[in-house]
């Protein structure tokens, strides 16, 4: 069953980790999401011409190689730019490199401006939830 | 003896080509100047006896006569979409490909300032799309608000989100716009689908655009002009490459065609990643595609080749001329009818169509960027890979006429110079002698098969 709310998937910067985001995909649309993919090495841009012209609920960045935060910074500025106001950001994967505490990487992906960080090892049912729950979709 | 005759009423000549539908063979050709100010039938009355002419005492009896136009100005298009990047740029391959010359390409909401530009311009059709299918909706439906309350006279191709499709039929309606919907030139992100909005033009240049442009009355001795002049030949191409049911084509091929004011390259093939490990982004690419570039050109835009390539680019061709080069492309452009003499002016105007070969072709075959990662480099590609494309043709006045064909269609090969940019490595280089390839478009449309056996015999290895 459709739900009606369309999500741009894929994986920013310069990082070539397909398998993951084919996992986000199937399991989108699992749960009744129009989803868009626009696959791996994406930059922001592509993220946001591609929400401009589905009419895009949301966006989820994936970033599996460590760079996640030098790719990410300036999104939710150039959402706001392109007129996406209120579009809902999240991120996941191994968004930074060493060990360090999640609490912190996580205020700093939300500081820029995502609605919603997850560390690595996340379950994708538990950000579905969240993005239901967002979009205000009765589970 | 029953013959076909095919007429091409182009911007500077009408060229006809009686084709023996027996024996299937050309008959004759000629050409004579396009007369569209006065009445057209002028300049083809005369071509057609000197065509006459040539074929001989042979009894002909033409059975059909078909025709494409570029006359007055061709089919003057403008595209509207919402991303640059994306619908814009798809409505812009769906005009192109439709044999259109694009006057402008627009983006998202349009401004009155825009819409005034537009109205300027005067085009024969405005092609309007926007969003994908369920995808945004308000931008295509500003925009056709405003062409319905400033532009009502100009023919309107809808070909955008599906879902805004009755509303915009209401706002036409109301306003007494007239318009053809179709199918979505980018349905789904980055999949694009222009023929059938390629199709609903070309009925619109049948229907009103020829008339509009003082034709009609070549149409009581003629059956038809069934398509703008560019998409006969982009038509050619394609049946030349892929073949019909019964006669088999040659495979993946590039066609140039470099004229005094525009170079068009056409490309039949797929175009995808010709090496493992290669990642494809951006919009997807039509397999017949057509680019035209208007500021490459050996006459009218003889200066802006100039601009567009430098000095260096040029002499790089003829290091020893005795011209200063950027005062030769200045006289060209201002005396377009020069046909060269002296063994210079040759060399030079071949140098002009190896510079025009080499940019034209840059810009419409795919490039290949190299992605340093964690992993190592890794690669990433936009547009058409045409390394391994098996054929390169050469059509249009300047090549057929020249004396080197094939030195001027290999500055559009692959060079190590520029490896990023995915031009054909080693096709065989052919030229298209007779100049009959718009002919054989027209040709395909009531007998596919023989377009392509004639072609095969007269298109030829340079």
């Amino acid at each position: 069953m459709q739900n009606g709310k369309t999500v741009v998937i894929g994986v920013i910067g310069a990082d070539c980790h397909a398998v993951g985001n084919k996992i986000i995909e199937h399991a989108l649309k699992e749960e009744g999401f129009n989803v868009v993919n626009i696959g791996v090495l994406s930059p922001q841009e592509d993220f946001i011409n591609a929400a401009i012209e589905t009419n895009a609920d949301a966006i989820l960045v994936s970033s599996l190689y460590g760079h996640g935060e030098i790719d990410c910074r300036g999104f939710r500025e150039k959402c706001n730019e392109a007129g996406l106001k209120d579009i809902i950001l999240y991120v996941g994967g191994n968004l930074v490199v060493g060990k360090q505490d999640w609490k912190e990487v996580e205020k700093r992906f939300l500081d820029m401006g995502f609605n919603r960080a997850y560390p690595p090892g996340t379950d994708i049912k538990l950000s579905i939830k969240d993005l239901k729950k967002d979009l205000g979709i009765e589970e | 003896m029953d013959a076909i005759l095919l007429i091409d009423f182009g911007s500077t000549y009408t060229k006809l080509t009686a084709v023996d539908i027996e024996n299937e063979e050309i008959l004759a050709t000629a050409k004579d100047l396009t007369t569209v100010n006065t009445d057209i039938m002028i300049g083809f009355n005369k071509a057609y006896e000197k065509l006459l002419k040539n074929i001989g005492d042979k009894e002909v009896n033409f059975v059909k006569k078909l025709a494409c136009s570029s006359a007055a100005g061709g089919l003057k298009m403008v595209a509207i979409g919402l991303v640059p990047e994306l619908t814009a740029e798809a409505a812009k391959r769906a005009a192109l490909g439709a044999g259109a010359r694009i006057l402008g390409v627009y983006s998202y909401e349009l401004n009155k300032h825009e819409i005034e530009e537009i109205k300027n311009k005067r085009p024969d059709i405005i092609l309007l799309a926007g969003g994908t299918d369920g995808g945004n909706k308000d931008c295509i439906i500003h925009n056709a608000k405003l062409l319905a309350e400033y532009i009502k006279d100009v023919p309107i191709v809808v070909a955008g989100n599906k879902n805004a499709n009755d509303e915009i039929e209401e706002i036409f309606n109301s306003a007494g716009v007239f318009y053809k919907i179709t199918e979505n030139v980018m349905p789904k992100l980055n999949t694009i689908n222009v023929e059938p909005a390629r199709e609903v033009i070309r009925n619109i240049f049948m229907q009103k655009i020829v008339e509009a442009k003082g034709m009609k009355n070549a149409e009581n001795f003629i059956n038809g002009i069934l398509m703008p002049t560019p998409a006969a030949v982009l038509k050619a191409a394609k049946i030349l490459a892929d073949g019909t049911d019964k006669e088999e084509g040659i495979g993946e091929l590039v066609i140039v065609d470099i004229g005094g004011a525009t170079t068009d390259v056409h490309s039949i093939a797929k175009g995808d990643p010709s090496k493992p490990g290669v990642t494809l982004r951006g919009l997807q690419e039509p397999y017949a595609k057509r680019t035209v570039e208007g500021d490459l050109g050996m006459r009218v835009s003889a200066m802006s080749l100039f601009e567009a390539a430098g000095t260096r680019r040029i002499k790089k061709y003829i290091p020893n001329t005795k011209y200063d080069i950027e005062e030769r492309c200045k006289f060209l452009q201002q005396n377009v009818n020069i046909i060269p003499q002296t063994e210079e002016e040759y060399e030079f105007d071949e140098a002009l169509g190896m510079v025009a070969t080499e940019i034209a072709m840059e810009r419409h075959v795919g490039t290949i960027e190299s992605v340093y990662t964690p992993m190592g480099i890794i690669y990433s590609q936009v547009g058409k890979d045409l390394l391994n494309v098996k054929y390169l043709i050469g059509t249009g006045g300047v090549l057929v006429h020249s004396r080197n064909p094939e030195k001027i269609l290999k500055a559009g090969l692959f060079t190590m110079e520029t490896p990023n940019y995915l031009k054909p490595t080693n096709p065989v280089i052919m030229i298209d002698k007779t100049y009959i390839l718009s002919a054989m478009g027209l040709l395909a449309e009531e007998y596919p098969d023989m377009a392509v056996r004639i072609m095969k015999k007269y298109i030829v290895r340079a």
